[in-house]
């Protein structure tokens, strides 16, 4: 055995979970994207408190209400069969968000895997993984999840499906290179010198080292995802009336926005402000989790 | 060789490598060609060479890892008598790690930097078949062999030195009971006074443990200084092999000459 003094390790601070929340504090981006975002949550959990008319989310109609201008008793006006435009905003984060997260559920469970196989394991599996992937990506994803969305009946089911299998190629691209890159690094050789086997590298080193750019382009992602589903709705291929749905809301508005502009406009903005505040918590979230920066693990 | 059923007592390392034959192909290209090299229990082997000369493809091969790279092996690599080479996966990777361990160039790279130093260790030795309290105990034992503070094992590979890192690569392989350790260019990217010191780490190991090293570097000065026998190697074929006082005071092949002459010297040194 040496004898000899024990080295005592240089004084580092270690980080501790306070590090990741100054992390956040100190960037502005991700402050006002988290707040919008949780703002909708709220929203949509507490939906029926909040709405002043809840009933308007659903079947009712007021026949000696219809299309009244925004006032104190409706906030953002009435629609064509006078139910409260307020209320059903409201409700509406019930309907987009819910899509965009199914959404990218499916994404992500069908490309992640297939990125990191394609990544890690190479050759011809890489090859068939790609080139599939390359016929997907090859029409733009609107035009594609439009094409769907035509074929399934009209429904919230068939444009979140219509829309996941648009958006799957792209998760597939961005983990494929990523993993690729990983599994070049020594520390996957070392963990195959230690006997380590290809299925725990892959879970334990390739994912973990993999998904930062992941969460990014998640986030980012939402926003999309809100924008094609309320598009596809729009185009009467998505949600059926009475669903609050902000895309239809705008479609079955369109035809009044002169003079009765409020149908069309508060709709439209909760979309403008959804999409905005994920794309803000991308950016920011982009900037905190660059790999050079320290205080994550 | 030890003699065909001879029983080797337990308290002692078994490490002895032996390769024959041995020959690494890109397709049709061959790029290792290796009549013999040898390593006995608790001897340091040198092998030298430039870049590209084959020093890493061929301890890809002795770990049965050279067809990550796409290389095919074939001839015979022996260790302590059995046959390395055309073992199933399943087996190899039991013999990795535990039988044969290998240090990294850079070690910094060689850590994930999402894990804590304690956890990669404490998982290696589980992997192993140590149990959760034995692997813990062991990998402190050993942290402490290599002189590091085993308070180093909660942090993140980022939070340490080169060096550092380098010592608890030695400690695992050290806490996995490797009888052969493979360390490829294992100075190369640590400064000097660093390096000194991981050197004279290895140099205790073998005398502590009796663990076997093959110590691979471009660097002849360092190999004259630590390794016993030394093997030189250049595009794949190994020019010469001996002893390391014989092969770097009077080289018999003029390449080992031209490295020997390669190795900067201070002015006015002799």
């Amino acid at each position: 055995m040496i004898e000899s003094p024990i080295m005592t390790p240089r004084q580092v601070a270690v980080p501790r979970g306070g590090a990741f929340w100054r992390g956040l504090r100190a960037n502005p981006l991700l402050m006002v994207g988290g707040a919008l975002v949780l703002l909708i949550v709220l929203v949509a959990i507490f939906a029926p408190v909040l709405a002043p008319h809840p009933s308007d989310a659903g079947t009712a109609t007021h026949a000696f209400d219809v299309l009244k201008p925004p006032s104190a008793a409706h906030l953002f006006g009435t629609d064509q069969v006078g139910r409260d435009i307020f209320s059903r905003v409201l409700f509406g984060a019930r309907v987009s968000p819910v899509i965009a997260v199914v959404v990218i559920a499916i994404a992500c469970a069908v490309g992640v895997p297939l990125g990191v196989a394609a990544g890690f394991l190479g050759g011809w599996i890489d090859e068939l993984i790609m080139r599939v992937t390359d016929v997907f990506l090859a029409f733009p994803p609107l035009l594609l999840a439009l094409a769907l969305a035509a074929v399934l009946p009209a429904s919230l089911t068939s444009v979140t499906i219509a829309i996941a299998v648009a958006w799957w190629p792209w998760y597939t691209r961005l983990i494929r290179g990523q993993a690729a890159s990983v599994a070049g690094r020594p520390y996957v050789e070392a963990c195959r010198a230690l006997g380590v086997s290809r299925l725990r590298i892959i879970v334990r080193h390739i994912l973990p080292n993999s998904v930062t750019p992941l969460l990014v382009q998640v986030s980012l992602d939402v926003g999309g995802v809100i924008l094609t589903a309320s598009a596809l709705s729009f185009l009467g291929l998505g949600a059926q009336d009475p669903i609050p749905d902000w895309g239809l809301m705008v479609a079955d508005g369109q035809n009044y926005f002169t003079p009765d502009w409020w149908l069309v406009t508060f709709p439209g903005l909760a979309i403008l402000l959804t999409a905005f505040a994920f794309n803000l918590l991308g950016d920011g979230l982009r900037d905190v989790l660059d790999p050079k920066r320290s205080f994550l693990p | 060789m030890t003699a065909p059923g001879s029983v080797t007592p337990p308290e002692t390392v078994r490490g002895r490598l032996a390769i024959a034959g041995l020959d690494i192909s890109f397709g049709s290209r061959r790029v290792v060609a290796i009549d013999e090299l040898r390593m006995e229990r608790a001897e340091i082997v040198g092998l030298a060479g430039e870049s590209g000369s084959g020093k890493s493809m061929t301890t890809l091969a002795i770990l049965g890892l050279a067809h990550t790279v796409g290389a095919t092996v074939s001839g015979s690599i022996k260790l302590d008598g059995q046959e390395l080479t055309g073992l199933e996966q399943a087996t190899l990777r039991e013999i990795r790690g535990s039988r044969i361990a290998a240090i990294f160039q850079s070690p910094q790279a060689a850590f994930s930097p999402v894990y804590r130093v304690g956890s990669v260790m404490t998982k290696a030795l589980r992997l192993h078949g140590a149990a959760k309290p034995e692997a813990a105990e062991r990998a402190v034992e050993a942290l402490r062999q290599v002189l590091l503070s085993p308070d180093l094992m909660r942090r993140y590979p980022s939070q340490l030195s080169g060096g550092q890192l380098q010592r608890v690569a030695i400690a695992l392989a050290l806490a996995l009971r490797a009888e052969i350790l493979l360390a490829d260019e294992p100075t190369s990217a640590l400064d000097v006074t660093v390096q000194a010191e991981v050197l004279d780490l290895l140099r205790d190991l073998r005398e502590t443990s009796g663990m076997s090293i093959l110590f691979i570097s471009h660097d002849l000065a360092v190999v004259a200084e630590l390794c016993d026998r030394v093997a030189v190697m250049r595009q794949g074929l190994i020019v010469e092999q001996g002893q390391a006082s014989q092969v770097l005071s009077a080289p018999a092949s003029p390449y080992t000459s031209e490295l020997l002459d390669s190795v900067p010297k201070l002015a006015g040194a002799p």
